[in-house]
């Protein structure tokens, strides 16, 4: 595990932002961590950078007490992200990078790799403010990894993106995957999580309210339902309900009666119709989320 | 601590790269240098020799009477009406009306000029004409001249300070004054110049969204120290290259000076006669200048000034950094920074008394209150201050600044986050008891 979050409480004023969360995190992974705005999510991740403290509970990184050192080991790109407007684009990775423990020599190759890799070299001596918002994302990308972070905390990373733009995002969060390093990352946007996350946490109301793999979770919300196309008269039998059907188009969605008796199913299926199809319903993370935000309220 | 050290390098190099700075560097220097070298300069021009007309009806005057460096005195016998509409065709500047009974009625004497007259000119002929009225009187009240010379006498003194062990120094109450008000008028505007330029930077860093990126890497209490400590040093550097500049040219302005022929004369009229040389030295405004230099303890002034500048610069900016995390637009600072403000130019008003009387309670008391003890202290340096006060005071204040520092910090670090909520005193009152 990469963090081990316990039992984590923050409290403020006038309410509770975490109540008592836990998490395991594990390495290497593309963790998605999903929740409606004010769910506490930028709380635990503003605990997990350092930014603030939690008031019970504890967290572990890579298996030690999480302490001041490790801010070198995370990469952070927070949801509301800024740069200083009147500085150069070199000049602010520089700080940026130093700032996280990399030497100013170090930093200074590290650098100057990424603007080429991004084919942005000649952005070096410009100011922040000559700069469009999708190269100063760039920028803002380039100075959250480039120490090499063992974990990065993305929070929103598309926000703002033009699909060019994610597209670029999207590789390098991959490339960067394959080369070890464990991402947690905040969204809110379903299909990034289909096609990223290996695994997900969903916070409700400052408490951890669905976490697991991404294929464990989206069985566990299987409603045993399928997607059939036949030809004949189809009516419900003992082996399944009819949820809807479509007959002009021959096609109808149905659930079985007993989980896992697929075959029993299909051999009910095909005493009435020709069957031409038959499909499981795989549920959306959409789905998952708006079912379980709702039933957790 | 390297982390500060670079947050302080950032502060530092960004600030000393703007024009602004290099603007306020050169032209402090010459406007200090044009404050004391313009007065003298015109001092030493030539000045043109006003003529003047006088119509005496009292017959008491005559040419011999009417001598005076600056104006050149014509006594004619014409009418009123007459001269009223040739004076300036003949290239007077005026012409005085003297009645028949000045003796009586010395305030009936009128001048006639084309432009109004000025003040030096007016009171030259005014005191020609005073001298003669007051010899007669004397003579008619049986005193003779020579009594009258004799008994014009000037006073002048010389203020001597003596330390407890006997040691006497000459001193300068005026130059002391000047010293005084000269530093005390300098904190207060670094004070508040360099407090709001923390401010603003703290603004910068949360309307701008970076800070989150930064805090995450380092403390929030690390960013402000090293906030405050980088643009301190611009200050320091200001300070720097204020005094160095201010000499460099008060070098070149003193040459030109000397270069003008009048000093030239001078010189001359000192080398033939070293009494005379001495008094006029002593009447020459440098020499006031180097009266003050020899009888100020400059270090102690210097490391004074640094103190408390450093230590009052801490107590304010931490404040102002404070105000500034708090809010998201320097719009909306304003009816904070009034809270800060206050002291700062309360602590001014006050030096503006314990200017006049330093050793008053109100001035002690000014002196050692670390809000208003930078500018009040060292006003009061110049004149002399105990040690023990000295020592009292600034202990006071870098206690003050520790508490202030500590309240700011306390502040700052739940500010930086707030993000759409108004904020009012109260609230920023409440932060300072929240947890990590």
């Amino acid at each position: 595990m990469i963090l081990s979050i316990q039992q984590v409480v923050k409290r403020y004023a006038d309410h509770t932002a975490l109540a008592g969360v836990s998490l395991e995190i594990p390495k290497g992974q593309i963790f998605g961590l999903l929740g409606p705005n004010g769910a506490g999510k930028t709380s635990l991740i503003r605990i997990i950078n350092q930014i603030t403290a939690p008031d019970e509970g504890q967290v572990l990184f890579d298996g030690e007490l999480l302490q001041p050192k490790h801010v070198e080991q995370i990469g952070y790109l927070p949801e509301e992200r800024g740069l200083y407007k009147k500085m150069k684009v070199g000049d602010q990775l520089m700080y940026l990078a130093q700032l996280k423990g990399l030497s100013k020599a170090e930093a200074q190759s590290r650098l100057k790799d990424w603007f080429i890799r991004l084919d942005i070299k000649d952005w070096w001596y410009k100011p922040v403010d000559d700069l469009s918002k999708g190269m100063q994302q760039k920028t803002q990308f380039i100075a959250t990894v480039v120490h090499e972070p063992k974990l990065l905390i993305l929070d929103e990373p598309f926000s703002g993106f033009d699909p060019i733009n994610a597209n670029m995002l999207k590789d390098e969060i991959l490339g960067l995957k394959e080369r070890g390093t464990t991402i947690l990352f905040s969204t809110h946007r379903m299909e990034s999580v289909e096609e990223l996350c290996d695994s997900i946490a969903l916070i409700n109301h400052s408490q951890v309210v669905l976490t697991g793999e991404k294929e464990e979770v989206r069985n566990r919300f299987k409603q045993h339902a399928f997607e059939v196309s036949y030809s004949g008269e189809l009516e419900e039998s003992k082996a399944f309900d009819i949820i809807s059907i479509t007959p002009e188009k021959n096609k109808a969605v149905i659930k079985l009666t007993e989980p896992n008796q697929t075959n029993k199913a299909i051999a009910a299926l095909i005493k009435q119709v020709d069957l031409f199809e038959f499909k499981e319903v795989i549920p959306s993370f959409n789905d998952i989320f708006i079912q379980v935000v709702a039933e957790t309220k | 601590m390297n982390k500060i050290l670079l947050v302080i390098q950032r502060e530092y190099l960004t600030r000393i790269q703007k024009k602004s700075f290099w603007v306020a560097s050169l032209l402090g220097p010459i406007l200090i240098t044009a404050i004391y070298a313009v007065p003298i300069w015109l001092a030493t021009q030539d000045k043109e020799v006003k003529r003047i007309e006088i119509l005496d009806e009292s017959g008491l005057f005559q040419m011999s009477d009417l001598v005076d460096k600056e104006v050149e005195f014509k006594l004619v016998k014409k009418p009123v009406s007459d001269l009223k509409s040739s004076f300036t065709k003949e290239g007077y500047a005026a012409f005085v009306h003297l009645p028949k009974d000045l003796l009586t009625h010395s305030k009936d004497i009128k001048i006639y000029s084309e432009k109004n007259l000025s003040l030096p000119l007016k009171s030259s002929i005014e005191r020609v004409i005073e001298k003669k009225v007051r010899a007669i009187l004397m003579k008619d009240a049986g005193i003779a001249s020579e009594v009258y010379e004799k008994t014009q006498i000037e006073v002048s003194s010389e203020t001597i300070t003596v330390s407890e062990k006997g040691d006497e120094t000459s001193s300068s109450s005026g130059g002391a004054m000047i010293l005084a008000g000269v530093m005390g008028m300098l904190l207060y505007v670094t004070l508040l110049l360099y407090g709001s330029q923390v401010m603003n930077g703290v603004i910068e860093e949360k309307s701008s969204r970076i800070i989150e990126v930064i805090i995450s890497s380092i403390k929030p209490y690390q960013l402000m120290l090293g906030k405050i400590l980088g643009v301190g040093m611009v200050g320091l550097t200001q300070f720097l290259l204020w005094i160095v500049l201010t000499i460099g040219l008060s070098q070149v302005a003193s040459k030109f000076y000397s270069a003008n022929p009048m000093q030239q004369k001078v010189e001359q009229i000192k080398k033939g006669d070293p009494e005379v040389a001495k008094k006029i030295e002593d009447a020459s405004p440098m020499a006031e200048v180097t009266k003050v230099i020899e009888s100020t303890n400059i270090p102690l002034m210097v490391g004074g000034f640094l103190f408390y500048f450093l230590f009052g610069y801490l107590l304010y900016s931490s404040l102002f950094a404070a105000i500034g995390s708090a809010v998201e637009s320097a719009a909306e600072a304003q009816q904070f920074t009034f809270i800060v403000m206050l002291p700062i130019i309360l602590a001014f008003i006050m030096a503006q008394f314990t200017l006049q009387d330093p050793d008053s309670p109100m001035a002690f008391w000014a002196s050692m209150i670390p809000f208003t003890s930078p500018i009040n202290m060292m006003v009061r340096l110049p004149y002399g201050v105990p040690m023990w006060e000295l020592a009292t005071s600034m202990i006071l204040l870098v206690v003050g600044f520790l508490g202030c520092s500590w309240i700011s910090a306390r502040i700052y670090r739940v500010g930086i986050l707030m993000y759409g909520k108004k904020i009012t005193v109260k609230e920023m009152a409440k932060w300072l008891f929240y947890k990590g």
